[in-house]
């Protein structure tokens, strides 16, 4: 049953690995140390603990070192996953996590919340003889070994004397900033909340991505000499326009992300107890309500409360999840589709169900029910049926006429979609956006409408992965290199 | 020239790496009334940018909240900002503790909608205790534009009456009334724009800023009329960009952001209740924390300058 590939590997190098494929392919993947679903439940450290050396190694003698490399070619930034593998397996740890910094500044952050599944992992060959190599674990443990050991091994290049702003902190942003300086450009990044990190410190929770992890490859940015300022609300404090006039700046990038939360608009939205996801996750994360009154932002007390989130993506699970640590007793997941449909990360999905989340699928909420004085107490629900494909090609869920039944809640959190941040399309004169308000931006130059800027990440292509908006800020950052460097547009 | 939004210092953050923490400086500050105090902070990029109806979002210190107060006035050439704060619970409180000299973590805007400022005629604004602060700039503003503006001034007591002088110089006419009647006439700002309205003065705009009661009255008062009618409305925020969708009220009907699709509604067609409702959704973590703020002010005070990145 187990034939080797047919791909012949033919490294350049001679391979570190003693295994012969048909031996590697037998290889059981690598299980991630974890902690225990019902202690993680309840408290805000990682869920995963992260590869030591030795499973990291063992890990890394699965790779098959494929000629073709899929895997490269299917991650949006072009990891080299083959050649970082190998260093691993020779022990060099550090220059495996340099190999990655050559097309990903932010491994740490890639390896914890990339879907993989959709990515390197799902494309590599390993895949489609059981399970695919952990690509995702290994970037990570080689990104954590580094940050463990202070490894600053970034080179620069003489100042060019050209000044580049950034427009939102968010991965995009932290992206560009990362590529630019590296080349020499003086880089600012203005961010309008007080943190720096756009979705990965507001909405991502300390579960998935501890903050510290961003903070230090903040630090490492800074020591490469990005400048930071926060509570700069670009388009409100200062426009791009006066930015490029008056302080000059000779381009600008723009990865203001969807920020914007989408409601249903059904009866009782406004019911004390209903949140939107960011403002649910922006209390825990940002303002760490969580801790209160340690912390002064509150949230309304989930302890032994039933809550529900509507919704199936990385928010809406990171949301029901940040529900169950905050003390909820039953919690729930709200789903108009079926499985399969689900957006959110494979791993997500596994870690929620072992913590006992309760999903409801082909279900929808029709209406909120509240008390006398406005406090949410159940969800009219509706049950769903698979119908026609529409639009996105899945089939189309339709309510089951009959199916209404109340589902008692006293937290309702919205996690169905975000919108363009309009801000920056408002205040900009002759910035292009599309029909649904993003900015109109080249898929390879990540131009704008208007000359010197350029615009990347979720303010481009509406909600999608931290990789993708790397990817983007990647690309902007050599298109605007190239602006600069030759003056022409 | 580069314009720089705050002061850099250096501190040490929380895993012990030493980074530049910029802050807003507070170079002056004094109690305008009792439990009022009026702050002028060092925002230049705020300043240049300032609107009449415009708001700044404070958060004092790192385990601060996240809190808007309306700009009463700027200085583009100090680059200094003015807010007038009222002690309402914990985080005004420590606010209004802060002298000359200390400095806050976290100082952004100008946010929400400037007020429209054009010429209707003849425009009542109405000033409801701390509302009278946040009214001020536009009244201003809209004399400035050619408006006859009449203004009503309400305080629970004397000493509650504030910017009674730049008020006067904002207006055409100034009434005042005290609920007490321990200063000027005695009852509420609704009781003069009744008498105004009744003695025949036309009215072209009502604007209204204060507590939710006086708002919700005034536009009872002039509904019947049709006469156009804003008032500044107050939700919990946080983020103060449309992010969080924390601020919605309810307006004809429809969700609307206030802090981008306001602060400035149609008193006519806001849903005051549901305000009245959301912003009760945290009482009990408010009187939490103040009864914690009042056991121990003093220290609650320093850890907020402790936790403001001050070397
Ligand atoms: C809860 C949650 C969980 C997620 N989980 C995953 C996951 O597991 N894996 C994954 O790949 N993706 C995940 N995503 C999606 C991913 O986070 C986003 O696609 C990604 O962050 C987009 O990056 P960005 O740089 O375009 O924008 P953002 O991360 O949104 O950052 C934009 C930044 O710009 C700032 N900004 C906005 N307007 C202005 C302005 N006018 N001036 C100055 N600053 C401004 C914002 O405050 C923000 O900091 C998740 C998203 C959410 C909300
Ligand atoms: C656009 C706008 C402009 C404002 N301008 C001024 C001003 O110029 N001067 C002034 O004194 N006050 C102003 N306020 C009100 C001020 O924000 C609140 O008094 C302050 O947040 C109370 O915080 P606290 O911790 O002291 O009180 P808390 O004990 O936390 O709360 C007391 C009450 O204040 C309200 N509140 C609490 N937290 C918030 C929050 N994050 N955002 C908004 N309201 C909240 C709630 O109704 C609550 O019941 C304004 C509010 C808004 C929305
Ligand atoms: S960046 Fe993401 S997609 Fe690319 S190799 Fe790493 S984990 Fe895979
Ligand atoms: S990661 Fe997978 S696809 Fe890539 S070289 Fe290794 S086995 Fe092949
Ligand atoms: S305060 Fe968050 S959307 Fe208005």
């Amino acid at each position: 049953m187990s034939d080797a590939p047919k791909q012949p590997a033919k490294p350049s190098t001679p391979s570190l690995n003693p295994f012969p494929l048909r031996e590697r392919i037998k290889m059981p993947r690598q299980h991630m140390p974890e902690q225990s679903a019902e202690e993680r439940a309840r408290n805000y450290g990682e869920v995963n603990l992260g590869y030591s050396a030795e499973l990291a190694r063992q890990e890394a003698l699965r790779c098959l070192e494929c000629a073709k490399k899929v895997c490269t070619t299917n991650c949006p930034v072009g990891v080299k996953v083959g050649e970082f593998v190998q260093l691993i397996l020779a022990g060099d740890f550090a220059g495996a996590a340099a190999k990655i910094r050559e097309d990903n500044v932010l491994p740490a952050i890639t390896g914890r919340v990339c879907p993989q599944e959709d990515h390197c992992e799902g494309a590599c060959l390993l895949h489609k003889k059981g399970e695919s190599l952990g690509i995702g674990y290994l970037e990570r443990f080689v990104a954590d070994y580094e940050q463990r050991m202070g490894i600053h091994s970034f080179h620069k290049v003489p100042p060019t004397g050209k000044k580049v702003a950034i427009v939102g902190s968010g991965p995009s942003g932290l992206t560009a900033a990362g590529e630019l300086v590296q080349q020499g450009h003086n880089v600012h990044v203005f961010e309008a909340l007080h943190e720096l990190g756009g979705v990965l410190v507001y909405g991502i929770p300390e579960f998935r991505l501890p903050k510290q992890i961003i903070r230090e490859q903040l630090d490492y940015m800074r020591a490469m000499g990005v400048e930071f300022e926060t509570d700069v609300v670009v388009g409100r404090t200062v426009t791009i326009d006066e930015l490029m006039e008056e302080e000059g700046f000779d381009a600008v990038f723009v990865g203001t992300g969807a920020g914007l939360p989408v409601f249903m608009k059904i009866p009782g939205e406004h019911c004390n107890g209903v949140y939107s996801a960011n403002e649910f996750l922006t209390r825990i994360n940002l303002m760490h309500a969580y801790e209160f009154p340690k912390y002064d932002e509150p949230i309304v007390d989930c302890r032994s409360k039933d809550v529900a989130v509507i919704g199936a993506g990385n928010t809406a699970l990171d949301a029901i999840r940040s529900a169950l640590r905050l003390g909820a007793r039953k919690a729930f997941v709200i789903y108009r589709r079926s499985e399969a449909e689900m957006p959110a990360r494979a791993e997500e999905v596994k870690h929620a169900r072992e913590e006992g989340i309760d999903f409801q699928m082909l279900t929808a909420p029709v209406e909120f029910l509240s008390d006398s004085k406005g406090w949410l107490t159940a969800a009219r629900c509706v049950r769903m049926e698979l119908g026609e494909p529409d639009a996105s090609g899945r089939r189309r869920p339709v309510p089951i006429k009959g199916s209404e039944f109340d589902l008692p809640l006293s937290v309702a959190v919205m996690a169905i979609g975000t919108s363009a941040n309009p801000i920056i399309q408002s205040t900009t004169p002759g910035l292009k956006t599309n029909q649904r308000g993003y900015i109109d931006a080249d898929q390879t130059t990540q131009r704008t409408s208007r000359k010197g800027i350029f615009a990347g990440g979720d303010i481009v292509t509406g909600s999608a992965t931290v990789i993708l908006a790397m990817g983007a800020g990647r690309r902007a950052a050599k298109s605007i290199h190239e602006y600069l460097t030759t003056g022409v547009w | 020239m580069r314009v720089t939004a705050a002061m850099p210092r250096i501190t040490e953050n929380e895993f012990g790496s030493v980074c530049e923490v910029q802050v807003f400086n507070i170079v002056d500050a004094e109690f305008i009334a009792p439990g009022i105090k009026r702050f002028v902070i060092e925002a230049p990029r705020i300043a240049r940018k300032q609107r009449p109806g415009q708001f700044v979002i404070l958060r004092l210190c790192e385990h601060g909240e996240r809190v808007p107060v309306t700009i009463e006035r700027s200085d583009r050439q100090r680059g200094t900002i003015n807010i007038v704060v009222q002690s309402i619970g914990k985080t005004t409180h420590v606010l209004n503790s802060l002298v000359t000299g200390d400095s806050i973590l976290d100082v952004v805007g100008p946010l929400g909608k400037p007020s429209e400022i054009e010429k209707f005629g003849t425009v009542v604004v109405m000033g409801g205790g701390v509302g009278t602060a946040m009214a001020y700039p536009t009244a201003a503003a809209l004399k400035r534009a050619g408006n006859r503006v009449i203004s009503i001034v309400g305080a629970r007591n004397k000493e509650l009456v504030i910017l009674e002088r730049e008020m006067r110089e904002a207006s055409d006419t100034l009434m005042i009334t005290t609920d007490d009647g321990s200063y000027a006439d005695k009852g509420f700002v609704t009781d003069k724009l009744r008498e105004l309205m009744e003695s025949g003065t036309r009215i072209d705009l009502v604007l209204a800023v204060g507590p939710i009661p006086m708002m919700r009255a005034v536009a009872d008062t002039t509904r019947k009329e049709g006469i156009r009618t804003l008032v500044s409305l107050n939700p919990i925020m946080i983020d103060g960009t449309g992010m969080c969708g924390g601020c919605r009220v309810l307006v004809d009907g429809k969700s609307q952001f206030a802090c981008v699709d306001g602060p400035e509604f149609d008193a006519h067609l806001v849903n005051f209740d549901v305000l009245v409702q959301r912003n009760s959704m945290y009482r009990e973590a408010e009187q939490k924390s103040m009864a914690e703020f009042r056991r121990d002010a003093e220290s609650q005070v320093e850890a907020c300058r402790a936790g403001m990145g001050k070397p």
